[in-house]
């Protein structure tokens, strides 16, 4: 079982949400996702600024086999993007939950992030997916 | 769907890490780990492939040298001694690609190498040839492995662990050059752009020489790092770069058409000559992105005023830290083209392949 911090939130189209202390959350895709990818090679992230709707392709990550859609775990403004990825997408891969992460979202409702998973339920998600 | 075939060094792999996937029919490695390292390693060291999805053919008797003749778009007549390789395609009558492959002249017959994902069409096709023909014998060698050894160390490493009798000799190979003791066949060709060998062996000592490559430094490779080694070389893929409905003119392989002499009748000439008299209309070319994302298959290529075209594979190149593609474009089309990548028009250099060659890119990256 790949690894899975307690403090972090997650959907189940595997991407994590960290809230921050000023309100605002970062977004990341989960090490289980970096690790059916393989080796990350290119990582498209949304403009800041942008609006996104929870549910929605806001992001892309590319691997040496595939493109791979990121969906919005939650709805809210764009403010801050991971520049080092357009130099570094292996960060994504080296660590996923740290240098890794990809975007910063302010939050439009702050009930989407209760509505998502926490460890334990992603944990049993990652199972039933097999 | 039917239970995918295991290659002799399925548990090996497994056993290694590799994730598996099936591929045309078979159960094969994409990875061991990390694709990207496993492409490297065969740029600057030294890798080896599991192959044994591959299908050998012989083709012996006094029949054989009339029978490829007319079988293979290019001359078997050009392996002027025994132990020569030439890569060429098999058309269909109207010259469209029915698969690529490598024949080797052997000191009696002639082996062939033929694609996996090929293999029921390809054995058909060339029984159904042979039919037509006199004192001929075309048999697969279900009861042979294949390993491929490819990077600048791959020689060194592979030497000693040959059978005695190749050691020496085969330490002297040179590019589409192979030789053969016994049911052991090493050949110094490859699908990576870099030295080494393909080594055809018997099934019982598969394992044992896997084992002593790996003993030696000799990294596994998987089939995902394979295709990304083959584009920078720029060598096609069958099914993926050409097929049925393209012709080795559009596919980039005129250079293995022969067509000299003039009354060699191979099967397809007809069709070739006709193209060529009428025009090729499409060019397959290679592709470097120059603006940012990863080129794919099946992209739409924007040429200006000589139209459209599509990419036919495309990835990233480890070796060029850029993204390249091969894609069959409009005749007429220029050196700057537009690539269609999720909606938006990013500007791609047409090159002529290779991309990289012994370890080294060898078309300009873009800064």
């Amino acid at each position: 079982m790949s690894n899975v911090p307690s403090d972090l939130k997650y959907a189940k189209s595997h991407e994590w949400v960290r809230q921050e202390s000023d309100g605002s959350l970062t977004v990341g895709i989960s090490e289980h996702a970096q690790e059916l990818l393989g080796d990350l090679v290119f990582v498209e992230t949304p403009e800041a600024g942008t609006t996104l709707e929870a549910g929605s392709a806001c992001a892309v990550v590319e691997s040496v086999k595939a493109a791979s859609d990121v969906y919005a775990p939650v709805s809210g403004e764009v403010t801050a993007v991971n520049e080092q990825l357009g130099d570094s997408p292996e960060l994504v891969n080296s660590d996923p939950y740290g240098e890794g992460w990809l975007f910063r979202v302010k939050p439009a409702d702050s009930g989407e992030l209760a509505g998502l998973m926490d460890a334990e339920a992603y944990k049993a998600h990652l199972e039933a997916e097999g | 769907m039917t239970t995918p075939r295991q290659t002799t060094l399925h548990d090996t792999h497994v056993a290694a890490g590799a994730r598996m996937v099936d591929f045309a029919g078979w159960s094969m490695p994409i990875h061991y780990g990390s694709q990207l390292e496993e492409h490297h390693a065969v740029r600057r060291d030294a890798g080896m492939f599991d192959v044994s999805h591959m299908t050998v053919v012989d083709v012996a008797g006094p029949g054989a040298r009339a029978y490829l003749r007319r079988l293979l778009a290019n001359d078997v007549d050009k392996l002027r001694t025994p132990g020569r390789a030439l890569y060429s395609c098999m058309l269909n009558a109207d010259g469209g690609v029915l698969d690529d492959l490598i024949v080797y002249r052997r000191e009696e017959g002639y082996r062939v190498v033929v694609n996996a994902a090929t293999r029921d069409k390809d054995l058909a096709w060339m029984q159904e040839v042979a039919a037509a023909h006199q004192g001929l014998s075309v048999t697969e060698r279900e009861d042979l492995d294949m390993i491929a050894v490819q990077g600048p160390g791959a020689r060194q490493r592979i030497l000693p662990l040959l059978p005695g009798a190749l050691q020496g000799p085969a330490a002297e190979l040179t590019p589409f050059h192979a030789m053969e003791s016994g049911d052991w066949f090493v050949a110094c060709t490859g699908y990576t752009g870099e030295d080494g060998f393909e080594v055809i062996l018997p099934a019982g000592e598969t394992r044992a020489f896997w084992s002593a490559l790996s003993g030696a430094g000799v990294r596994p490779v998987g089939l995902g790092a394979r295709d990304t080694l083959r584009l920078e070389a720029g060598m096609n893929l069958y099914g993926t770069d050409m097929d049925e409905t393209t012709t080795p003119l559009e596919s980039a392989l005129g250079w293995t058409v022969a067509l000299e002499p003039a009354d060699r009748d191979f099967i397809g000439r007809a069709a070739l000559e006709r193209q060529k008299a009428e025009g090729v209309p499409r060019r397959l070319v290679g592709l470097v992105l120059e603006g940012r994302g990863v080129l794919r298959g099946h992209m739409k290529v924007l040429a200006g005023e000589a139209g459209e075209g599509e990419t036919t594979s495309g990835s990233f190149s480890p070796t060029l830290g850029a993204s390249i593609a091969l894609a069959r474009l409009p005749a007429g089309a220029g050196e700057r083209v537009q690539v269609e990548i999720r909606g938006k028009a990013v500007p791609a250099r047409v090159v002529r392949p290779p991309f990289a060659r012994n370890g080294q890119p060898v078309v300009d990256i873009p800064a």
